[in-house]
């Protein structure tokens, strides 16, 4: 088990450090200068100039990849040069909006995708598995961006049961997940949707299995195997769709974050990638990397305690 | 508390304001967020929109009819040889911290504005000024070093505003201005709030509290109005939803004008563009009402020159270009081009661009030419084609008011370089009687309109979507500014 987590950890490291190079120098690339994008038509070469200076900007590159790395490992993210206060500070207001709606995404798609998958495996070939599969495909074909909107134009528009956008801010929870739920839900089904036809894939490969013949040949029912038996060994391959949806939702939301004007990591991102803000699109992103093989290592330690072999392997 | 209770409590709450008769909040959107909120340190319009009139005023300030009229300052001298202007200020105003602004202040303003480090977008307003002398606390004289007819006018601008050293630092995240409301909280990424100010020296506000909200995807927008989310949408962005608002008896549909003359611009020392021939084939080619109709859904004034035509010295030049396909022709192949030439058509992010490029470029397919289309960010826009002159064709909106001087300076992204039009700019600077002034700029109208410098499309139009009980809202937008000064509730 030592050995496995060590492995995984230096894995960890090194997709860090090449994440870090890769990020920067990307961004570093993408044409348009930003001091000239913040002073727009008539900025006067001296004040360009005074700009670069007031910045950084006129550092050489390799300068600015090591203050920005080291800076980041004491905490530090920058400054914003566009919002001018630090990025912590942005990225602070921000994950409380996508970090919480990705995870009610989450949940509102397991909490989905979970029976269907278990009941339409279950039924195999039944009407309750035809009709699961085919609302599945239907998830996964519509777009959340237009499912999203069409959300919106029943929820909001007609019912006025919620708004049509923003975030009310955490002072009143209530309202916060009030105005958090009909993206949550244009996020979560189609995620649901795939994830339900995992779970049911992988427990019908599971059903296929020796173990659950011996299981059903001890005298257990078809329905007790499964339970026992079949759905915990089919969580891994579902484990790691879950972890990828995490990540997926945690910084893809951003076109459900535009359609509902909330102030997320994802619209972040956009607005600092058109306004050349370059530390931020850089420290955001290696945020989300971090977070990402974070999730993917906690994804790595699951499966070593739902698979016992991969604890004894190494 | 239980949901429930909650959830009836937030319908009370909604009931209670609904039939409340005099509302004094207003939700109002914009698309862009202001990426800091130092007017004075930055060009983004949206900073101006939040900020120009609610916050931060100037010496002298802009109407809603793009009249210039006194701000901070209550009156002024102008020397006889145009060059000293000694500003009285008015008594008794006080910034939103507490102090006092004087004379001390709109030296260190202006100062800080035109010194060697300053970051200010348009230092150019303040380029003409040699001194600034405090001469009592409430009368600052300020001398030019050319006599300049626009300087009352550079001096409202929101680039112009009156700061105080007291609070510079903290400006970007934290504005402490004069005006009649003052900043109170800035969720970023989602809502701006502003605070009636009680100590205001002027006419009090009818509005206690205002949020702006920032929506740029016109599918939102439409939506946030639509749900009453938003009182007022300032620059709506999707002009195919606006007859649909307009025969809605809950909202009301502002059309008007703004400083923004679009314009389809042509590089001058490319070949063949510096050629006088091809640039009127190519302003031939186009039919403006087209491009008006099909990319800004008939929303739009033509424009014959680049001058907005609600300007009393505007000069109607459009029989200059009509719209004739088969003149261009001839042109073209009078220019030695008989079978037309390819071209590139580089085009910044607005609708008005990315859609009139395509209607351009099949109107220019028409007289033979093919004009390679590139779609572009503002950032690259900026690098490529503005400071990099590496474009022929390109369509922008040239939003600053009075920006006609822009044609003098030959190293501008289009580069005109013509001496006799260079000459009736240096004359109009220093020329301040009005008479003078209006005769010279027909001038120049005339000559660029004639020299086919750019293709001139049409005056960009703002809509705005507001409820039908609000009243005082600016049609016109001679400045990028949402003033809620004169704004209210009706009944």
């Amino acid at each position: 088990m030592i050995s496995y987590v060590g492995q995984r950890l230096l894995s960890l490291i090194l997709s860090l450090i090449v994440a870090s190079v890769v990020i920067f120098t990307v961004i570093e690339v993408i044409p348009g200068d930003p001091a000239a994008f913040m002073l727009g038509v008539n900025a006067r070469p001296d004040t360009l100039e005074a700009l670069r200076d007031q910045i950084g900007l006129n550092d050489p590159l390799l300068v600015r990849y090591f203050a920005w790395v080291t800076g980041m490992l004491t905490g530090d993210f920058g400054t914003s040069w566009t919002y001018k206060v630090p990025v912590a500070d942005l990225v602070a207001d921000r994950i409380w909006v996508s970090l919480p709606l990705a995870l009610y995404a989450l949940i509102l798609s397991t909490l989905i995708a979970f029976p269907a998958g278990i009941i339409a495996a279950a039924r195999r070939g039944g009407l309750g598995d035809v009709s699961i599969m085919g609302a599945t495909q239907l998830g996964v074909a519509i777009p959340n961006f237009w499912f999203a909107m069409i959300l919106v134009l029943i929820f909001a528009i007609k019912l006025r049961w919620f708004s049509a956008g923003g975030f009310a801010g955490w002072d009143d929870p209530f309202m916060a997940l009030k105005s958090l739920t009909l993206p949550a839900i244009a996020l979560a089904l189609p995620q649901a949707a795939i994830l339900a036809r995992i779970m049911r894939s992988s427990l019908l490969d599971m059903l296929g299995e020796d173990f659950i013949r011996s299981a059903r040949a001890k005298g257990l029912t078809r329905r007790q195997a499964l339970w026992r038996h079949a759905v915990r060994n089919a969580l891994i391959p579902v484990l790691t769709i879950i972890g990828l949806q995490f990540s997926f939702l945690l910084a893809g939301g951003i076109i459900i974050e535009q359609v509902f004007f909330l102030p997320g990591l994802g619209r972040l991102i956009f607005q600092s990638i058109s306004a050349r803000d370059l530390i931020v699109v850089e420290s955001v992103v290696m945020l989300l990397v971090f977070v990402v093989i974070m999730v993917n290592f906690a994804v790595d330690l699951a499966y070593a305690m739902v698979d016992p072999r991969l604890r004894t392997k190494a | 508390m239980t949901h429930f209770t909650k959830l009836l409590g937030a319908g009370a709450l909604v009931l209670t304001t609904g039939m409340a008769s005099a509302q004094t909040d207003i939700t109002v959107a914009i698309q862009l967020e202001p990426p800091n909120l130092d007017p004075t340190g930055g060009a983004a319009q949206a900073i101006d929109s939040i900020l120009y009139s609610n916050v931060f005023e100037g010496l002298t300030r802009f109407m809603a009819d793009g009249s210039v009229v006194a701000g901070l300052a209550e009156r002024w001298d102008i020397s006889e040889d145009g060059l000293i202007y000694t500003f009285t200020l008015r008594d008794g105003v006080t910034f939103h911290d507490g102090t006092v602004m004087d004379a001390e202040d709109v030296k260190f303003s202006l100062d800080r504005a035109r010194s060697d480090d300053s970051t200010n977008a348009q230092k150019g307003l303040f380029a003409d000024i040699a001194e600034v002398t405090v001469v009592d606390p409430l009368t600052v004289q300020v001398t030019l070093a050319q006599p300049n007819g626009s300087f009352l006018f550079n001096m409202a601008w929101g680039d112009a505003v009156i700061v105080a050293p007291e609070s510079i630092e903290t400006i970007a995240t934290n504005p402490v201005g004069t005006g009649a409301f003052t900043f109170t909280d800035w969720v970023q990424g989602d809502r701006l709030m502003l605070t009636r100010n009680d100590a205001y020296w002027g006419a009090a506000p009818a509005l206690e509290t205002a949020t702006f909200r920032f929506i740029s995807d016109p599918t939102a927008a439409f939506a946030a109005v639509m749900a009453e989310d938003v009182d007022a949408f300032v620059g709506f962005p999707a002009p195919e939803n606006l007859p649909q608002f307009a025969a809605d008896p809950r909202f009301q549909v502002l059309v008007g004008n703004t400083e923004g003359e679009t314009i389809l611009a042509m590089n001058n020392k490319l070949p063949p563009f510096d050629n006088v021939l091809v640039r009127q084939a190519v302003s031939l080619a186009i039919d403006r009402q087209a491009i008006i109709d099909g990319a800004m859904f008939g929303y739009g004034t033509p424009i014959g020159t680049h001058f907005a035509p609600h300007n009393p010295d505007y000069v109607d030049l459009l029989a200059n270009s009509p719209h004739d396909p088969a003149r261009a022709r001839e042109l073209l192949a009078e220019a030695g081009f008989p079978d037309g030439f390819t071209t590139t058509l580089k085009l910044p992010p607005p609708s008005y661009a990315r859609r009139g490029g395509e209607i351009i470029a099949s109107q220019l397919r028409a007289v033979g030419i093919t004009a390679e289309i590139s779609n572009l960010e503002w950032a690259q826009w900026l690098e490529e084609v503005f400071n990099g002159k590496d474009f022929g064709l390109s369509i922008v909106s040239h939003t600053e008011p009075m920006d006609i001087g822009i044609y003098a300076n030959p190293d501008y992204y289009f580069q005109y370089d013509n001496a006799e039009f260079q000459a009736l700019m240096a004359t109009l600077n220093t020329t301040t009687d009005a008479a003078a002034r209006s005769d010279l700029l027909a001038q120049a109208q005339t000559k660029i309109s004639q020299d086919y410098v750019n293709g001139y499309l049409f005056q960009l139009a703002v809509p705005t979507v507001a409820q039908a009980g609000l009243t005082g809202l600016w049609l016109d937008q001679p400045t990028a500014a949402v003033d809620l000064t004169g704004v209210s509730w009706g009944q």
